[in-house]
């Protein structure tokens, strides 16, 4: 067997590539890279979980139940399912001013919003504003499509019938009156839903659009009614109802209702006693959840979660350990060089 | 005139013509010679644990000649057993008693067998026999083996031994052996394309095997195994999250991620990475290969991947789903944006956590390869990238003017994104999934070292590329034998008793009323063209 070095139309190519010669990085595992790699991580990582825990520390937040389902909490008679329009009052008191902007949340506990059934059932063409979709709504609204009469449902869907409607007003005792705290509701929702995701049919009036459609079953007023004073704030452009649309990803959830900026309370809420009064409309007791308001100062780092802090320092920690133990366990057993 | 008695002639006649001393004008042989490289692609082989057995058509002093000449018998071997009895109890005997019993395997063994006595190891009651013997010996040479024989021992040692066979032969008595085998492996040449043909691989010389076993087929194992692994791991990772996230979303198959990012998680987003390392992967280079064939070992003793890494896959993609999962769950649960809006809705979640589960599974890949080409690389970041335009793309105000319901993640991206805990979220989620991978291989590297790792270990002390292979020649003890198999099997004093070395007078033509047939032909200008009879 001759080999022949001239052209043979077999013969492949002598490339790096075909070859497999490319030239390339190859890194391995050595102990002077990964123990002080190690070493940097940990301590970064504890710089940063200190830095975290100490912002989480200094936000404010106050959490307050009223669900009403002891004897002795005001909301008691408001969280039977046949009372209808109830009002509750519920008294509490800040000890040191509450620095502002001041967020004022409401929450939900049990309420799977992210139930795929329920996030499906909504038609976001309905809600562009798009008025095809009036006449027709999307299938995956069933049963909130049509209503008795035959009647298109706008908007469609469980998301949008579901909807809580709060209405929460705040006041400071002074001096033994109350004095009312004004809510500021602007700009509650992400820029993107106000301005594109979400848009009123371009018909004015707005309330002729929804000729011949229906509202959702369980809404008190149909959507070109929300907000009648603000055409801003009318319609699907609601800031609340926005809020609501944005579905949670969790059963436990808070969502914006208003901020306290304005007037006397611009720096925040001063230390004293408040009452707030709630117009309890919403019963979530037959799925045992649980309905609070909750008031949260944020930072750079946004509402107060010490889990990333706490994180970050584990972390951190557990790493410094893990590099002394590597660079015992390399100190007593590396590897002779042998064949 | 018969083939044995030809070439006792021509033998005879230079004998008699030298003991006349006369001139001996030229004697012709024929010569079989083997490949270049044969004896140190064998040693090789064997030092990788590659068990090698010779079937051959060829008589018994042949093989066994060839056998000396390519180093499988050795003279330091303490015996070398033959089996060359003509009836099955004669075999059976020499199988079980001749041979080396069961637990006194110290030294080397090798075993030569006759096609004759090799028909009837080959039956059934005596198979497991000769294939326990077989395997106790380091050589086994079968000569005078048929075709069909050939085929029956390579389906012996597939059906009874848990072991890979590779054939590897040259004519057309090969192909049945080359068929039986899991691997056939044809030499062109010589002898024809039939083998060829018939084969898996071919090449044109034998010493390509080693290049065929030692580099390819151990890169292309390697290869495989960590390509299985990763994919498992990939989307044993991405399928758990939904599991964990069931919890929390009443059971009701929401998942987790978009429904954009599920469809081109498997075919956009992480398929250009796992191609990069299973083409380009590589342990040592191809000159380390040859230098240390021990490397093959993981291969047959299938090391990589094997039930044991199998779970151990499962556990680790297990506990990388519930970093994906809880870490952003408990860094979104409660909180909000650092404007006051929210952060913990559906859409946000969604992203952040198919983020991290993207991060994640792609430093596990950084983690994996070992050979880093220019094609890695940009694959890598191009993956990368690419999900990023993507997913910012889809998220943009433009794409959801023209289609409504199809891309309602609008502003998701671009919200989360700017929030720095997004961004601390993702980047303890990522290093929380690596650095207990990548702690945890320095360990075992430490403490037990695998031949890979000392291999690559010196390579990258000594550099790249290795030592051009210089062969040195093989060593012979013996000068008794060459690679030359000038071979006979019987004496002269028959030849001289027989009377066949009378000369007789050449003939033209072999007549009928001739009684002694013509024993050579005597070359001379007037016979040359003359077409002679034998």
């Amino acid at each position: 067997m001759v080999k022949e070095e001239n052209e043979s139309p077999n013969r492949p190519d002598n490339t790096a590539f075909t070859q497999q010669r490319l030239p390339a990085w190859q890194p391995m595992l050595s102990a002077g890279i990964v123990i002080p790699g190690f070493v940097l991580i940990g301590l970064a990582f504890i710089g940063i979980g200190v830095a975290l825990l100490i912002t989480s520390r200094n936000i404010q937040v106050l959490e307050l139940d009223y669900t009403g389902t002891e004897q002795n909490s005001p909301c008691f008679q408001c969280s039977d399912p046949d009372q209808q329009d109830c009002v509750c009052t519920l008294q509490f008191s800040i000890n040191s001013l509450f620095e502002g902007p001041v967020f004022f949340y409401y929450g939900l506990s049990n309420y799977f919003q992210n139930y795929r059934r329920y996030g499906v059932s909504r038609d976001d063409g309905q809600l562009y504003g798009d008025l095809s979709y009036f006449k027709e709504p999307y299938d995956q609204c069933e049963p909130y499509r049509f209503d008795r009469n035959k009647r298109p449902i706008v908007p469609c869907g469980s998301v949008a019938n579901c909807i809580a409607v709060y209405t929460f007003r705040l006041f400071q005792i002074v001096n033994g009156q109350q004095k009312e705290v004004p809510l500021d509701g602007k700009g509650i929702a992400w820029w993107t839903d106000y301005n594109i995701k979400f848009r009123n049919p371009t018909v004015t009036p707005l309330r002729n659009a929804f000729n011949s459609t229906a509202k959702p079953l369980f809404w008190p007023r149909p959507a070109y009614e929300l907000d009648p004073s603000d055409p801003a704030n009318n319609g699907f452009i609601n800031q609340d109802f926005l809020v609501w649309m944005r579905r949670a990803a969790l059963p436990d959830f808070r969502k914006l209702y208003r901020r306290i900026t304005e007037g006397d309370y611009a720096n925040g809420l001063p230390a004293g006693n408040y009452s707030l009064e709630i117009a309890y409309n919403y019963p979530v007791l037959s799925f045992s959840g649980r309905k609070m308001v909750v008031f949260s100062n944020v930072s750079w780092m946004g509402g107060k979660n010490e889990f990333l802090g706490i994180a970050y320092l584990v972390i951190g920690t557990l790493c410094v350990v893990m590099s002394v133990v590597m660079l015992i366990v390399y100190a007593k057993f590396k590897f002779p060089e042998e064949d | 005139m018969t083939e044995a008695a030809e070439v006792e002639s021509v033998l005879f006649h230079g004998i008699f013509l030298s003991r006349q001393s006369s001139l001996v004008s030229n004697t012709t042989a024929v010569e079989d010679k083997l490949q270049d490289g044969v004896p140190q692609t064998i040693e090789q082989l064997a030092k990788a644990d590659i068990k090698i057995w010779v079937l051959t058509g060829d008589k018994q002093e042949t093989a066994e000649n060839i056998g000396y000449s390519c180093n499988m018998l050795r003279e330091e071997m303490k015996d070398v057993f033959t089996v060359s009895a003509n009836t099955a109890e004669g075999v059976k005997e020499e199988l079980q008693t001749e041979t080396v019993q069961d637990d006194k395997v110290d030294g080397e063994y090798a075993l030569v067998i006759n096609g004759h006595s090799l028909a009837f190891a080959l039956e059934k009651g005596l198979e497991l026999e000769l294939l326990r013997t077989a395997c106790m010996c380091q050589t086994v040479i079968c000569c005078r083996v048929t075709p069909l024989q050939k085929a029956q021992v390579v389906e012996l040692v597939k059906k009874y031994k848990q072991a890979v066979t590779l054939a590897i032969g040259d004519g057309a008595n090969d192909v049945s052996m080359i068929k039986a085998a899991h691997i056939g492996v044809g030499i062109s040449g010589q002898e024809g394309m039939q083998a060829v043909l018939s084969s898996d691989f071919s090449f044109a010389q034998f010493r390509y095997l080693q290049r065929l076993l030692l580099v390819h087929g151990r890169w292309s194992y390697l290869r495989m195994c960590k390509f299985l692994q990763y994919f498992f791991y990939k989307n044993f990772t991405f399928t758990f999250v939904h599991v964990w996230y069931g919890f929390f979303c009443g059971f009701s198959a929401q998942t987790v991620y978009d429904q954009w990012f599920v469809s081109m998680y498997n075919v956009v987003y992480t398929v250009l990475p796992v191609l990069g390392m299973s083409l380009f992967d590589q342990d040592v280079n191809d000159r380390w290969s040859f230098q240390h064939p021990q490397l093959y070992s993981p291969g047959p003793l299938n090391i990589y991947f094997n039930k044991k890494s199998m779970a151990c896959c499962m556990i680790h993609s297990c506990y990388s789903s519930l970093v994906v999962f809880f870490i952003p769950w408990a860094a979104m649960h409660d909180t909000v944006a650092d404007d006051g809006k929210d952060i913990a809705d559906y859409q946000s979640f969604a992203f952040v956590v198919q983020t991290c589960l993207l991060l994640v599974v792609n430093i596990q890949l950084c983690l994996d390869t070992n050979y880093w080409t220019a094609v890695n690389q940009s694959f890598m970041w191009g993956s990368l990238i690419l999900y990023f335009a993507t997913t910012f793309a889809m998220h943009s105000n433009e794409m959801f003017s023209i289609f409504t319901s199809v891309f309602p993640f609008i502003g998701t991206a671009r919200n989360s994104l700017s929030q720095p805990n997004v961004w601390l979220t993702i980047f303890l989620t990522c290093l929380l999934c690596g650095l207990p991978v990548l702690a945890f291989r320095f360990i075992v590297i430490q403490l037990r070292p695998t031949v890979n790792d000392k291999v690559r270990y010196k390579v990258r002390k000594e550099g790249l590329p290795g030592p051009v292979p210089c062969h040195p020649p093989a060593r012979r003890v013996s000068t008794r034998r060459s690679s030359y198999a000038f071979s006979h099997a019987q004496g002269y004093g028959e030849l001289v008793t027989s009377r066949r070395f009378l000369l007789k007078r050449p003939v033209k033509s072999c007549n009928n009323d001739t009684k002694e047939p013509q024993l050579y032909r005597i070359i001379s200008k007037d016979s040359e063209h003359q077409p002679q009879k034998h």
